[in-house]
């Protein structure tokens, strides 16, 4: 189907985009890759009476890193950031995640900020954000304010962006040598939407014993589901993991909804299977464990 | 505030300009024209095909820039000024097949031929960002975002290796035009 008809406007500057989003308010839409919103708007979920077209922001479009976090612009592409050799060394998780975003054409589109504005419950990218506790910078002609990851999202295909607002960065926290990430998730189809999916964050100890543990559910909610895991989990060897109580816990948080492709049961089933995979992924990817074996 | 709040949501139409296989193209289109559409209404080339306009099926697939991209998922207006090579803008002038497709023949690559066109622009990106490319469960992944319901998928496996040694033989870059004989290559 082809979408309603619309209004387009591609600033050349962040400011100017600020300006037309205000003056547009509820009107108004951004069009970053459109990997999202061109399929809705292509079967008239979506008819937004005016785009405001960003990728001609280059000011958007830088990935940072640095000592404490990676910050990504609202341009950047997904196969930009996933091949990005400094924010993989610096988060992990962020490279572990997006090899599992969409198909690679989807990903030389898409972007990475546009795909956690969305919010989609399904997406990988809202779950590394709420584990990792990163933020999102939003401007308007107001001003600029910081959201933490957490609060980002806040229902299915809904962000804490408010009409006027631009989503102008994402930020996520720089992992240390003690802390160990992981991804998993099964689809249909590799790249496309998952069943579930799960991203685990372990730090160890000194001892590189089990500190602290949380997980962030996809697929199974209506929104990304951080499930603290550090109590059944802390003070194990990071040689010897027994995974049962947390995923016994886990299942107990989840009540996912069963569509044409897969049961509730079968999700909440699956998503402990992953959660089990992923957690040892994680405590074998921190580096002090790397150096010690 | 009204009237200007009117012209910020009327659909102007926009004179949208992109370089097509080499050429330079242009036509006047609303800001709704899919750039799947403006390739085969307004330009007419209908090498590109149109299945599912939401991003699943992949045949629409197109090089922009290089990197291959959904046309369906992407608007005209969005790609003003830029470089675009469709399926037509692989074989060569006197008809020679583009090693791509001449591979997706030679294995039987095809059967209705509908999805073709896409997964040999895929192939054509993919090859030119890999062109180590050997291993098949990379490939089927590479190839997965396409989707063809005649194959079975194991001549397109087939043919996508064989494109990636000869293109490997020859040097040439699977995104450009195809010169038989390999000559003056890069």
């Amino acid at each position: 189907m082809k979408p309603s008809p619309f209004a387009y406007h591609a600033p050349e500057d962040v400011d100017a985009a600020l300006a037309l989003l205000a003056e547009l308010g509820d009107d108004g839409k951004v069009l970053a890759g459109g990997q999202s919103l061109v399929p809705m708007m292509n079967m008239r979920l979506a008819a937004p009476p005016a785009l405001v077209d960003i990728t001609r922001l280059t000011d958007l479009d830088h990935v940072t890193v640095d000592d404490d976090q990676v910050t990504v612009g609202a341009t950047v592409t997904h196969e930009r950031l996933r091949t990005h050799p400094d924010a993989s060394r610096a988060c992990p998780l962020l490279r572990q995640a997006l090899d599992w975003v969409a198909h690679p054409v989807i990903r030389n589109r898409g972007t990475s900020v546009g795909s956690i504005v969305h919010a989609d419950p399904a997406a990988e990218l809202p779950a590394v954000l709420a584990l990792l506790d990163g933020s999102v910078e939003l401007r308007s002609t107001q001003g600029t304010r910081t959201v933490a990851g957490g609060d980002f999202v806040v229902g299915p295909l809904e962000s804490d962006v408010q009409p006027g607002e631009l989503a102008t960065s994402v930020s996520f926290p720089a992992l240390t040598a003690s802390t160990g990430t992981a991804f998993h998730e099964l689809a249909r189809r590799h790249g496309d939407y998952a069943l579930a999916g799960v991203g685990v964050r372990v730090d160890l100890d000194d001892d590189r014993r089990v500190a602290a543990v949380r997980a962030a559910f996809i697929g199974v909610a209506d929104r990304p589901l951080v499930v603290e895991l550090t109590d059944a989990l802390s003070g194990q060897a990071h040689d010897a993991l027994d995974t049962g109580d947390a995923v016994g816990h886990a299942r107990d948080q989840l009540d996912p909804n069963g569509d044409i492709h897969a049961s509730g049961s079968y999700r909440r089933h699956l998503a402990g299977i992953l959660l089990d995979r992923a957690v040892c992924d994680a405590v074998a990817a921190t580096t002090s464990t790397q150096e010690a074996a | 505030m009204t009237s200007e709040l009117t012209s910020l949501t009327a659909p102007q139409r926009h004179q949208v300009t992109v370089t097509v296989n080499g050429l330079p193209r242009s036509a006047e289109v609303a800001p709704r024209r899919l750039l799947s559409d403006f390739l085969r209404h307004d330009l007419r080339l209908t090498g590109t095909h149109v299945g599912c306009e939401h991003g699943v099926c992949g045949a629409c697939t197109i090089l922009l820039d290089g990197k291959p991209i959904r046309s369906c998922l992407t608007f005209a207006v969005a790609v003003d000024g830029r470089d675009i090579t469709t399926v037509e803008g692989l074989a060569a002038e006197d008809g020679t097949l583009h090693p791509v497709q001449q591979a997706f023949q030679d294995h039987h690559g095809l059967q209705c031929g509908f999805c073709t066109p896409g997964f040999v622009m895929s192939a054509c990106g993919y090859l030119a960002e890999h062109p180590d490319a050997q291993d098949d469960d990379e490939i089927r992944e590479e190839m997965a975002g396409n989707l063809c319901r005649c194959t079975g998928y194991a001549g397109i496996l087939g043919a996508v290796k064989q494109a990636a040694e000869v293109l490997r033989e020859t040097g040439a870059d699977p995104r450009d035009r195809h010169r038989p004989g390999g000559a003056t290559l890069g």
